[in-house]
């Protein structure tokens, strides 16, 4: 692996005169693309300069400055840090910028949900469709002139809680009916007849035809929401002919509460327990991204005790992520419960642990900007140490035991369900899906954050990416996570866990920055923009869980039926992100 | 693919088989540990501290709600307001209606009404009213955490199950300081302490000038 260059050398604006300019607000990083060169400047980016890897794409509404603003995060799979580069446009409606999905087919639902969310329209998408939101919604929720139902004010703190605190519940104040809008010329009585699932069958049928020219009789099946193997409500439409998969595309946003909305009205510090209910298996890796992004805006780091105390938390995150991953993969192979109830009671030892400290066990809320909520409480490190050292190394040997050479699982897991390497970076996937099929990408090792530079572990890695291959790595990555939480044990300080004084209002600096962790699930990101306000003006994640379904529907074109669920139980998603 | 077909799925088996046979196998070291030292494997402390720790063996349930994990002193569910009790029995809120808690908290809540005086319009450090939404607490501690007068703390009884939609007064909120230090000794004693010390500050800083 070549030393990656620092992006502080790489002079952009050097290389593409005109197309390119540093984005020169204070605060801000990155460069400033032209509208019309954007094509081509991602395509020499990607394959001149070796930035193969499109992380995020979202975009940010400018509101007062009548700026819409689309910004991407591209990284190189072999190690380094990344390239934030913008587009900028007048904030009219719709906004046009040209679609990124045919150099990085990894941004087709990201740039979906920002087209659902934000109006921006990607010239070229194939198939740009609302993705979050019900297709026939009118507006765009993260525009910051539209307002939701039971609007209150634009940002908390409310003024009606204190002093005159007149108590009236939400439901009473807008009571159903009256806390609906409708776009003008508009009546609900009116019977219309628009199909919002037209333009979804639509974009599957353009794939019936077949190779060989014959029209043959394709059988379109819904699985979802309200199905059992699905991980929460979350819903496939599949073109099927006799039992192979033709096409399918996903269909999300039952659990769709924008959170990225909610985070624009709270202060930076109220949002620190929304995060938990991202992916709500693993809370402490969502603090822990969080932390990382408001951080680097206010520039401080934390004490060395509350590192830590935060990588320890967040090692014992991935394992009873993980083990309950394999679980419910097994759920979905048809071994109902055995293996899953097997996995879990680990879990629940690590949730005793996360409930001592934190105080709850699964909405944990342990991080504070500049380190922790409290220190360890007595016995915690012990029983840790007794995990780490001793249990979880036991029984992490025995579910592998009870599992890995299972004939059944490994006839149903190997060479199913393949992501080539190839197709593994180009659909932006991450964390152990990435990994199974063979890139050792780990943002732990690729951008250290925290102390992960200073750690001994290896980057988990398979070579062949089906089923079988993304079983098998989250054993291995259990591993690695217990010789981190073994050293973290060992080499704990003592001292300060905060590096400021606690405070409930904290001042951030104006500027944006983007916090990336290694989730148990993949790259968890944030972006924010700050204007120096108690609340951020952009609060995005960048969920792992959601992009890593782009990938969904390649794996499972070929595929039988019947494999479509195994196929995504190995994935691992959990809605509560992925709707966010 | 393994050179005997079946001996994956027989590994696996094994492993069941050894699961099930350690249950069995604890209950009968408990029942000895029952008849040597009185200790029992069910709806007992020890028992229960036995199944928490990481030499559990065999299933491990506890049996809820006949069996109840003892919380950690951070659990934390629904606040709850702390009084003094007064000389003649009354109770005297902590709370001074200063509104941080409101202001702190992610779902907004938590309503306050604050006194003041009818006759020259300033505020009065104790709450008229005091609502929290407990079907929109979100159990987060943020409230707890940032208050300045240790008048608001997180509660340990997390069954709360109703019928109807959960809205706390001031009186459902109030709790005495002798159940909060029997729930959480160790941070009241932190609390008291650090009290004491900035009132003998206080004391001190005021006793100078005279001297």
């Amino acid at each position: 692996m070549t030393a990656p260059a620092p992006v502080e050398t790489l002079d952009l604006a050097a290389r593409f005169p005109g197309w390119v300019t540093p984005d020169s607000r204070p605060g801000y990083s990155g460069w400033i693309v032209e509208k019309d060169k954007l094509l081509d400047f991602a395509r020499a980016l990607r394959d001149d300069l070796g930035y193969d890897y499109l992380s995020s794409v979202t975009g940010v509404d400018y509101l007062p400055e009548g700026k819409m603003e689309v910004v991407y995060h591209a990284y190189k799979t072999t190690g380094g840090p990344g390239v934030n580069f913008k587009v900028q446009v007048e904030r009219r409606d719709p906004v046009e910028v040209p679609s990124l999905v045919s150099i990085y087919p990894g941004a087709e639902f990201q740039e979906r949900e920002a087209w659902d969310l934000l109006g921006i329209k990607f010239t070229g998408h194939p198939d740009l469709r609302r993705i979050l939101m019900w297709e026939d919604f009118a507006g765009h929720p993260l525009r910051k002139d539209w307002r939701e139902a039971y609007f209150e004010e634009e940002f908390k703190p409310f003024k009606s809680r204190w002093p005159e605190g007149k108590f009236q519940m939400a439901e009473d104040k807008a009571r159903l009916g009256d806390n609906l809008s409708f776009p003008a010329g508009f009546d609900p009585r009116k019977k219309t007849d628009f199909d919002p699932e037209k333009a979804l069958y639509e974009a599957l049928r353009q794939y019936q035809k077949t190779e060989s020219g014959l029209e043959t009789e394709h059988l379109l099946v819904n699985i979802g929401p309200h199905h059992p193997s699905t991980h929460g409500v979350f819903r496939v439409a599949v073109v099927l002919d006799g039992e192979t998969i033709v096409n399918l595309k996903p269909v999300m946003g039952y659990l769709h509460r924008n959170h990225e909305k909610i985070g624009e009205r709270n202060t930076f510090l109220m949002n620190m327990p929304y995060t938990d209910r991202l992916d709500y298996l693993t809370s402490m890796s969502n603090n822990f991204g969080y932390a990382l992004a408001v951080e680097k805006l206010m520039g401080i780091t934390p004490p060395e005790r509350a590192e830590y105390i935060r990588v320890m938390m967040a090692e014992l995150t991935r394992i009873a992520n993980h083990v309950w991953a394999i679980g419910f993969l097994l759920n979905d192979l048809g071994a109902y419960f055995t293996p899953m109830l097997y996995a879990q009671e680990e879990r629940e030892l690590i949730l005793d642990i996360f409930e001592a400290v934190s105080g709850s066990r699964m909405m944990c809320n342990y991080f504070r900007f500049g380190g922790v909520a409290r220190d360890l409480p007595d016995g915690v490190l012990e029983k840790v140490r007794d995990l780490a050292f001793d249990r979880l190394p036991r029984k992490v040997d025995e579910l592998e035991n009870l599992l890995a050479d299972n004939e059944i699982i490994r006839a149903r897991g190997i060479g199913q369900g393949v992501l080539t390497a190839e197709d593994a970076i180009r659909y932006s996937t991450s964390g152990p899906l990435l990994r199974a099929s063979g890139i050792p990408y780990d943002v732990r090792r690729a951008e250290p954050y925290s102390i992960y530079d200073r750690l001994e572990f290896d980057v988990a890695c398979r070579p062949n990416g089906d089923i079988y291959d993304r079983m098998m790595i989250r054993f291995d990555e259990i591993r690695q996570s217990l010789r981190i939480i073994q050293q973290t044990v060992k080499q704990i300080p003592a001292g300060p866990i905060m590096a400021v004084k606690p405070a409930y209002q904290v001042r951030v600096p104006p500027g944006e920055a983007y916090g990336r962790v290694e989730g148990p699930k993949g790259e968890l990101g944030f972006y924010i923009v700050s204007t120096g306000k108690s609340s951020p003006w952009r609060y995005h994640v960048r969920a792992p869980s959601f992009i890593n379904l782009t990938a969904f529907g390649p794996m499972c074109v070929g595929q039988k039926i019947a494999d479509l669920v195994a196929i995504l139980g190995s994935i691992d998603i959990v809605l509560g992100e992925c709707d966010r | 693919m393994s050179e005997m077909y079946g001996k994956g799925i027989l590994k696996g088996l094994g492993v069941t088989l050894k699961r099930f046979w350690d249950t069995y196998w604890e209950d009968a070291v408990w029942l000895f540990r029952q008849v040597t030292r009185g200790e029992r494997r069910y709806r007992s402390p020890e028992g229960i501290a036995h199944r928490a720790s990481k030499n559990t063996r065999g299933i491990f349930t506890v049996q809820y709600p006949e069996e109840k994990l003892p919380v950690p002193e951070e659990f934390r569910f629904v606040p709850f307001l702390v009084y003094e009790e007064g000389p003649n029995g009354e109770k005297v809120m902590r709370c001074t209606s200063c509104g941080i808690c409101s202001r702190v908290c992610p779902p907004q809540c938590i309503w306050i009404v604050r006194t003041t005086d009818p006759e020259t319009g300033r505020p009065i450090p104790d709450p008229a009213e005091f609502y929290i939404d407990i079907d929109i607490c979100m159990n987060c501690g943020l409230c707890a955490e940032f208050c300045p007068f240790d008048a608001i703390k997180m509660d340990h009884d997390y069954e709360l199950a109703s019928f109807g939609r959960s809205v706390y007064d001031k009186e459902k909120l109030a709790k005495p300081v002798s159940y909060y230090e029997s729930i959480r000794p160790l941070n009241a004693a932190r609390e008291n302490a650090a009290r004491a010390a900035k009132e003998a500050a206080r004391l001190a800083a005021s006793a100078k000038p005279e001297a």
